[in-house]
C-alpha cells in the first residue's frame, strides 16, 4: 500500500507543532482508532512503546493521541487542551508505558471502551513525516494509512463472502486501490480492509451491511492531507 | 510523474513551468487544478500566521530549551553584516521554528522540525521584493516538486536518513524557490538545488532529549541563510561538479550508512554530551 509522495505531502499538513511523527502522526493515529471505535469511547486506554514513551512528553504525544480520539485534527489548537477537554466531557484515560523493540519506535495500542461494554482494541505506529500505519484491530493484522478511503469489515468467515463484498462495490464502478484480508481459522472470524479510490456512497455501505455474518463494519474516509 | 531530475530537465528544457506540475499533481491527488491551487495558498497563508504569530511570541517552549531567541533579533538591525533580506529570513525562520517548539500551527515543509526554512526565506523575499501571493506560490509548487522528486529516494525523516533529509532538503527546496522567483532557468534551478544539497551531505539528527529544539531550532535560521548563498551562487553560473541526480544518490547512501545512534534517536552526538544529559536532569520530562 505504499502510496507515492504528492507535493502537498511536501509542502505539508499545516499542523500543530513540534514533531511531525510525534505530534501529527499522535493526533492521525487517535483520529482513526476514534473513528474505527465508530463514537467516542467512554474510557480508553493508551499502552505507549519506545520512542513514543522516551521523547512523547515534550513533544505532546500524549495530549495528541486523545486529541484525535476526541475528533480534532492535526491543525487543531485544541490538541493543547485535549486532557481537559476530555474529563469535561468524563471520558477516563490512563497511559502505560512498554519497551518492545519487536514493534516499531513510534508505537501505541489503543483500548477503547463504551458505557455498554463494547471494546476495540487498535494497534498502530506512526512511521514519519506525520504518516501512519495501522497495524491490528481486535486481534485481526491490517495495512493502512488512512490515505485512502477505508472499509472495514468483521465477519464470521464464509464461502464468497470476499466476492460478494468485492461484487457490489465493482456494479458501483468503484476502483479497489488494495485489500487485505485475516482470519482467526476457518469458519471461524475473518476480517477484510479495502482501500478504494473514491467515495463509498451510503446506499453501498447499507447493502453491504445487510449481507449477514458481519458483526463489524466501519468506513473511513481518508485523512486530510 | 517525474522521478528523476535528468526527466525534470527534459521536460523543462528552459524555465520550469509550476502550471504543468500543479497539472500533474492535481491528478495524482485526485483533485482539480485550482483546487489544490487553493489548497497550496491555503499552506502558505499558514506559513504567514505563523511567522507572525512567532514574531509576536516570547513564550518558552515546554522544555524552557527555546522559543526566546526570535525577540532577541526583532529589535536588532543587520549589524552592517547581513542584507535586509538576509536578516528578514533568518528572523522569519526562527519565529516559525520557535512557534513549533511551543506547540504552534505552523506547515510541515518538509517536515515540522525543518519548518522554518522555507517560509523564512519566502516570506523575506515577498517582502523585500514586492512580490504577490500568487508569484510566491508558484515558488513554493517549484520548491514542492524538487522535494517530491528527491523524497522519492530518500525519505523526509531524520529517523531515516538524518537531518540531511529535513533541514537539508528544506534549505534546497528554498533555494529553488529563490533560484525560480529571481528569474532563474531550469539549469540555475537545478544547480542551486545541487549546490544546497552537496553541503549539508552528512547532516546528523542529534537532538538533545529528544526534542525538536536542540540543535534543530537555531539550525532552521542557519539553513535559510544557506538556500540563498545556493541560489546566490547558482544565478551567477556556478555549477555543481556533480549532477542533482548523484548528489542524490549520495545523500541516500549517506543516509544509509550513518549510525541509527545519530538518526533521531538522541543515543549520540550532541544528545550524550555532558550538558545534554544535565538538562535531562531538571527538565520536565521523564
Amino acid at each position: 500500500m505504499q502510496n507515492k509522495k504528492t507535493i502537498l505531502d511536501i509542502l505539508g499538513p499545516v499542523m500543530v507543532g513540534p514533531s511531525s511523527s510525534h505530534t501529527a502522526g499522535a493526533c492521525r493515529l487517535g483520529l482513526i482508532a476514534g473513528k474505527i471505535f465508530g463514537s467516542v469511547p467512554n474510557k480508553v486506554v493508551f499502552n505507549l512503546y519506545n520512542s513514543f514513551v522516551k521523547t512523547g512528553q515534550g513533544h505532546g504525544t500524549q495530549m495528541a493521541l486523545l486529541a484525535g480520539i476526541l475528533g480534532f485534527d492535526v491543525d487543531s489548537v485544541e490538541i493543547k487542551n485535549s486532557f481537559e477537554i476530555a474529563k469535561c466531557r468524563n471520558i477516563q484515560f490512563e497511559f502505560n508505558n512498554f519497551e518492545d523493540y519487536n514493534r516499531h519506535p513510534n508505537s501505541v495500542d489503543f483500548i477503547m471502551q463504551n458505557n455498554e461494554g463494547e471494546t476495540i482494541t487498535v494497534k498502530g505506529c506512526s512511521i514519519g513525516a506525520g504518516e501512519i500505519l495501522i497495524e491490528e484491530i481486535n486481534g485481526f493484522s491490517f495495512n493502512f494509512k488512512g490515505d485512502y478511503n477505508t472499509l472495514l469489515l468483521m465477519y464470521k468467515d464464509a464461502p464468497g463472502m470476499i466476492y460478494r463484498v468485492a461484487n457490489l462495490i465493482q456494479a458501483q464502478n468503484i476502483n479497489i486501490a488494495s485489500m487485505n484480508c485475516d482470519r482467526k481459522a476457518k469458519g471461524m472470524g475473518a476480517s477484510m480492509g479495502i482501500c478504494l479510490d473514491s467515495k463509498l456512497p451510503y446506499s453501498l455501505f447499507e447493502k453491504i451491511k445487510a449481507i449477514g455474518g458481519i458483526y463489524l463494519i466501519r468506513y473511513i474516509e481518508r485523512l486530510k492531507f | 510523474m517525474l522521478s528523476t531530475f535528468e526527466e525534470f530537465k527534459n521536460k523543462f528544457q528552459e524555465f520550469i513551468d509550476p502550471e504543468i506540475i500543479l497539472k500533474e499533481q492535481a491528478f495524482l491527488c485526485d483533485i482539480k487544478q485550482d483546487e489544490l491551487k487553493n489548497k497550496i495558498f491555503d499552506i502558505f497563508s499558514s506559513m504567514k500566521t505563523a511567522i507572525k504569530n512567532g514574531l509576536n511570541s516570547n513564550e518558552l517552549s515546554k522544555s524552557g530549551l527555546s522559543g526566546d531567541n526570535t525577540s532577541k533579533l526583532i529589535n536588532n538591525g543587520n549589524l552592517g553584516l547581513i542584507s535586509n533580506f538576509s536578516k528578514k529570513a533568518i528572523l522569519y525562520s526562527f519565529a516559525t521554528i520557535e512557534e513549533n517548539a511551543r506547540m504552534g500551527k505552523i506547515a510541515a515543509c518538509p517536515t515540522a522540525g525543518s519548518s522554518g526554512i522555507v517560509p523564512g526565506v519566502l516570506v523575506a523575499y515577498m517582502e523585500e521584493f514586492n512580490k504577490t501571493d500568487n508569484e510566491i506560490v508558484n515558488a513554493l509548487i517549484v520548491a514542492g516538486e524538487i522535494g517530491r522528486i528527491v523524497s522519492d529516494k530518500v525519505p523526509p525523516a531524520g529517523a531515516s536518513a538524518g537531518c540531511q533529509a529535513e533541514c537539508g532538503l528544506a534549505s534546497s527546496m528554498a533555494s529553488a524557490a529563490l533560484t525560480f522567483l529571481s528569474g532563474g532557468n531550469t539549469d540555475m534551478v537545478l544547480n542551486s538545488v545541487a549546490l544546497a544539497l552537496k553541503n549539508i551531505l552528512g547532516l546528523t539528527c542529534d537532538p538533545v532529549l529528544g526534542l525538536v529544539e536542540v540543535p534543530c531550532v537555531k539550525r532552521n535560521p542557519f539553513l535559510a541563510q544557506h538556500a540563498i548563498t545556493a541560489s546566490y551562487l547558482a544565478l551567477s553560473g556556478i555549477k555543481s561538479k556533480i549532477p542533482l541526480d548523484e548528489v542524490v544518490d549520495a545523500m541516500k547512501e549517506t543516509g544509509l550508512l550513518m549510525s541509527p545512534k545519530l538518526k533521531e534517536s538522541s543515543e549520540a552526538g550532541l544528545a550524550v554530551v555532558k550538558s545534554a544529559l544535565s538538562f535531562k536532569k531538571d527538565n520536565i520530562i521523564s
